[in-house]
């Protein structure tokens, strides 16, 4: 029972075959068709209450045609009716289809890829779950000075169909687990927090062994009340894996993105390929083929086999991120990163698992020579707008002649992605992945995906404060 | 529905149907030219019980299942959290306008035109920069009934206009825009182009700033950008009732600057925000938050409220799961000083529209920290030039104590604040 997922999908499965044979009708450049079902449970804790307990089942599909370089898209939960809704999407292109649309053409795919589960979390008893939840939440409160904590846990069992003109037929699914534990410490009217997110794919035992973490976590936040503010200025910082993570997600990530860029001859010329963004020792990487992370997948959301990209190889731009019809306007080759958080979204070019390649300088050595620093860890969120980023550290230290210092509340990083590139100017051997992480973009969020770095050292690094 | 609040009788002692279904036609313009249209067609019913006194609940996209509704919520009941409110047997509701049919009947023709217009005009005063929009309609419908006898049942329909306008020169990027919504179907271009236009026109010249504190305005989007995120958990009564909020035994206490007052305001006719019920079926009320400085009122849903010994403000809202209490529409009363005179009155400061990143750091002190994504320089009471690669910090409740001036050009921002311009002296400003 435990490698298997929950779903049945046999009604989704017929639908799917009347879908194919719809489309084979129809008259479009492309057209193409997701079917959906999943199950999703979460449980959540505020305080020292349990909040609720929840049980949702999704049933769902959309419709997506190309006609002269326009898209018609119909999202639905009506099962019924298919070659209406076929119909109306291709209707839309052909409403603002002006030119000759360019798109990917690739070979037809005819798989049902199977989910490599170890342990269903959905196949766990509520009760079993709640225990553990029940254990962490009493991991928070047995620190003393805690005012109130967020404790949130879910999980989802997804099983997808996408089919396209071209005769593809490929079926997915997958197991996904996320906790997010929040811990609040109050006094004298003054208010810190502490939080830990971890995530797994297809596995729920991660899940199980936080209780230290979590415990930790606690304390840290009653600590924070006790620690100064560190005063706003450039430093040099060390970020932790974690971070630093974020941080490339963040900062280089969606610039990596093509469709910001194909049509958009400023940001084309900026990110031009074999151009110097950062020293020789920086390499960043997106990879859904590497397996078991939260970002992985073996075909995208339009049938494109996934692929690991050299984003920036020693330094320079090598490569980005494409869907069929960025890389078809661009020349290239898809990259298989079209992704939709669920049938009621087109797919958008999006990353996957996202990280800076382990390079050889030792944690100490890298912090050997700082006179006056920070040391940022652990994440609290990040945001960008392509040139200017931010990015808040859950835990953050002084850095006093060479040596890690007195901690100090955490810190919001930021600046402009072009300079604090070239800012690195060490790397770490210590490569994490964090799995804990959801991406936004384009009003779909949270997209399932990791990333990670080893250490990283940034000279001049802005950091708000006092 | 009535089915599966049949069978929910059966196997609990109370129960509550929530259906909620809309179809949505978004246009989407990108680079400047028309790239997609879609129809999104959702649905959704939520089963809330009461079962043994413990609150059980399950949603689905589908009608069809109602035994597998009832059985998942009757699953989570067993553990769920125990029930201290009723639901309410109420049937009347304060009335207040949010649907116009002339919404649906917008044509896909005028809305491309209207998406056209807007770009051209932008394009035309700035031909370097490239636009992404959207123009959309929305009909929404909501249906609640419950065991004791409560119901509601009504349809609001949502216009909205927006568009993101991109200028990159070298490596420098600006990131101009606006967006109106409406219930009515908003059919002129205007105040959209005009704002945008205004923030180009501004952001011609960079100008350089010192790190130090100094005078900040917050235009109406920077107020919700940099400060609101703060004041929503603050006067929310769940944070209020962990001891959580910094205001949450100030009831009655004088916290803000005398000058400050803020409501919410469900009741607006036409406004997105507004709307005759909470998703719990209680009417929504006008909620003063705070009065010339001393707050009034915290937020609460029939839960919290219940285990807060008080009643609920109607601000029971869900967002995919249980209601938790949720403003519907923050209104800050405006002031007495021109946009114009509040720029003249200041010899160096800035003026922040958008604050990339706010809402990360320690929200719930009040705390926020962020980067100037659009925001303007002001020197000897003129405004000088673009502001770029700088950080605001500071802590909203010492902000709003001491406020420099209101001004009166209220603006609504997403149909969700509507806010005047804030001036605030001494914020911590960082440069390079």
């Amino acid at each position: 029972m435990k490698g298997k997922l929950k779903l049945l999908m046999t009604d989704l499965q017929n639908i799917g075959q009347q879908m194919a044979e719809i489309l084979k009708k129809q008259n479009a450049d492309y057209i193409e068709a997701h079917l959906e079902e999943s199950q999703f449970s979460s449980i959540s804790y505020r305080g020292k209450q349990l909040e609720s307990i929840t049980k949702t089942t999704s049933v769902g599909g959309n419709v997506r045609a190309l006609v002269k370089g326009g898209w018609g898209f119909v999202s639905f939960n009506d099962l019924t009716g298919m070659e209406d809704k076929v119909a109306m999407a291709v209707k839309q292109a052909r409403f603002i289809g002006k030119e000759t649309s360019q798109f990917y053409e690739s070979k037809p795919v005819i798989e049902d890829v199977v989910a490599k589960i170890k342990e269903n979390p959905a196949l766990i008893p509520l009760s079993e779950k709640k225990q553990l939840l029940d254990e962490y939440n009493n991991a928070i409160w047995c620190t003393s000075g805690i005012q109130t904590s967020n404790l949130g846990y879910g999980d989802t069992n997804k099983k997808t169909i996408f089919l396209n003109s071209s005769g593809s037929f490929i079926t997915q699914e997958r197991a996904d687990v996320s906790i997010r534990a929040v811990a609040v410490a109050a006094k004298d009217g003054e208010v810190q927090q502490a939080g830990l997110s971890e995530g797994s794919r297809d596995d729920f035992r991660p899940i199980r062994k936080l209780h230290q973490d979590i415990r930790q976590l606690a304390q840290r936040a009653v600590d924070m009340l006790k620690v100064p503010t560190l005063k706003g200025g450039e430093y040099t910082v060390v970020l932790d894996p974690i971070l630093a993570g974020v941080f490339v997600h963040e900062a280089f990530g969606h610039l990596s993105e093509s469709d910001f860029v194909y049509e958009n001859a400023q940001l084309k010329e900026i990110m031009t390929l074999g151009k110097v963004f950062g020293g020789p020792h920086l390499n960043i990487i997106d990879s859904a083929s590497r397996p078991g992370l939260r970002g992985s997948f073996k075909y995208d959301d339009e049938g494109t086999r996934s692929t690991k990209t050299y984003l920036i190889r020693e330094g320079k731009l090598t490569g980005r991120l494409h869907s069929r019809e960025t890389a078809a306007k661009m020349n290239e080759k898809p990259t298989g990163n079209a992704r939709a958080i669920n049938y009621r979204y087109p797919p958008i070019v999006r990353m996957t698992n996202t990280y800076i390649e382990a390079g050889e300088c030792a944690f100490e050595d890298m912090i050997a020579d700082i006179k006056d620093g920070v040391y940022a860890k652990n994440w609290y969120g990040g945001q960008t707008s392509m040139e200017m980023f931010t990015f808040s550290s859950g835990e953050t230290y002084r850095i006093h002649n060479g040596k890690i210092a007195e901690m100090v509340r955490p810190v919001m990083l930021s600046g402009n992605v072009f300079n604090t590139l070239m800012n690195i100017d060490a790397i770490g051997n210590d490569l994490g992945m964090h799995q804990g992480g959801g991406c936004g973009k384009g009003g779909q969020s949270p997209l399932p995906v990791s990333d990670g770095s080893p250490h990283i050292r940034i000279q001049k690094c802005l950091v708000g404060g006092k | 529905m009535e089915e599966i609040l049949a069978l929910a009788k059966k196997a609990a002692e109370e129960a509550e149907v929530y259906m909620v279904t809309s179809e949505e036609t978004p246009v989407h313009f990108e680079s400047n030219r028309l790239k997609n249209i879609q129809y999104k067609q959702s649905q959704s019913v939520a089963l809330r019980i009461i079962k043994n006194g413990k609150i059980g609940y399950a949603t689905s996209t589908s009608i069809k299942n109602a035994q597998q509704l009832v059985d998942n919520a009757v699953a989570t009941a067993g553990f769920g959290m125990k029930a201290e409110f009723q639901f309410p047997a109420t049937m009347t509701f304060p009335e207040v306008a949010v649907f116009d049919a002339a919404v649906e009947k917008v044509s896909l023709e005028k809305m491309t035109q209207l998406g056209a217009e807007l770009i051209g005009k932008i394009t035309g005063y700035s031909p370097e920069v490239i636009c992404e929009g959207g123009v959309t309609k929305d009909l929404y419908h909501l249906v609640i009934i419950n065991s004791r006898g409560g119901k509601t049942d009504f349809k609001q329909s949502i216009f909205s206009l927006g568009i993101e306008g991109q200028r990159i020169r070298g490596t420098d990027m600006l990131f101009v825009g606006d967006y109106e919504s409406s219930c009515h179907p908003i059919l002129k271009t205007d105040e959209i182009v005009k704002t945008t236009i205004r923030q180009l026109e501004l952001a011609k010249n960079t100008a350089k700033v010192a790190s130090k504190p100094m005078s900040v305005i917050f235009a109406p989007d920077g107020v919700t950008s940099s400060l609101v995120l703060p004041l929503i958990s603050a006067f929310n009564g769940k944070t209020v009732l962990e001891g959580a909020s910094p205001i949450g035994k100030k009831l009655g206490e004088k916290v803000f600057d005398n000058n400050l007052t803020l409501k919410d305001n469900p009741l607006i006719p036409y406004n997105t925000g507004s709307r005759q019920c909470d998703d719990e079926c209680v009417p929504c009320q006008v909620t003063p938050l705070i009065t010339k400085g001393v707050v009034n009122n915290f937020l609460y849903d029939l839960q919290t409220a219940a285990r807060a010994k008080t009643i609920s403000t109607g601000n029971g809202q869900r967002q995919g799961g249980l209601p938790s209490p949720s403003p519907h529409a923050f209104v800050i009363s405006p002031g007495h000083i021109s946009y114009d005179d509040m720029v003249k009155s200041i010899d160096e400061g800035i003026i922040i529209e958008q604050l990339l990143g706010a809402g990360q750091g320690n929200m719930l002190g009040g705390d926020f920290s962020g980067n100037v994504l659009l925001g303007f320089k002001i020197e000897k009471g003129e405004i000088v030039g673009r502001v770029k690669d700088t950080m605001v910090s500071g802590n909203v409740y010492q902000l709003l104590k001491d406020i420099t001036a209101i001004g009166s050009d209220n603006k609504w921002v997403n149909g969700f604040l509507n806010t005047p311009s804030i001036c605030c002296s001494n914020v911590s400003v960082a440069s390079r």
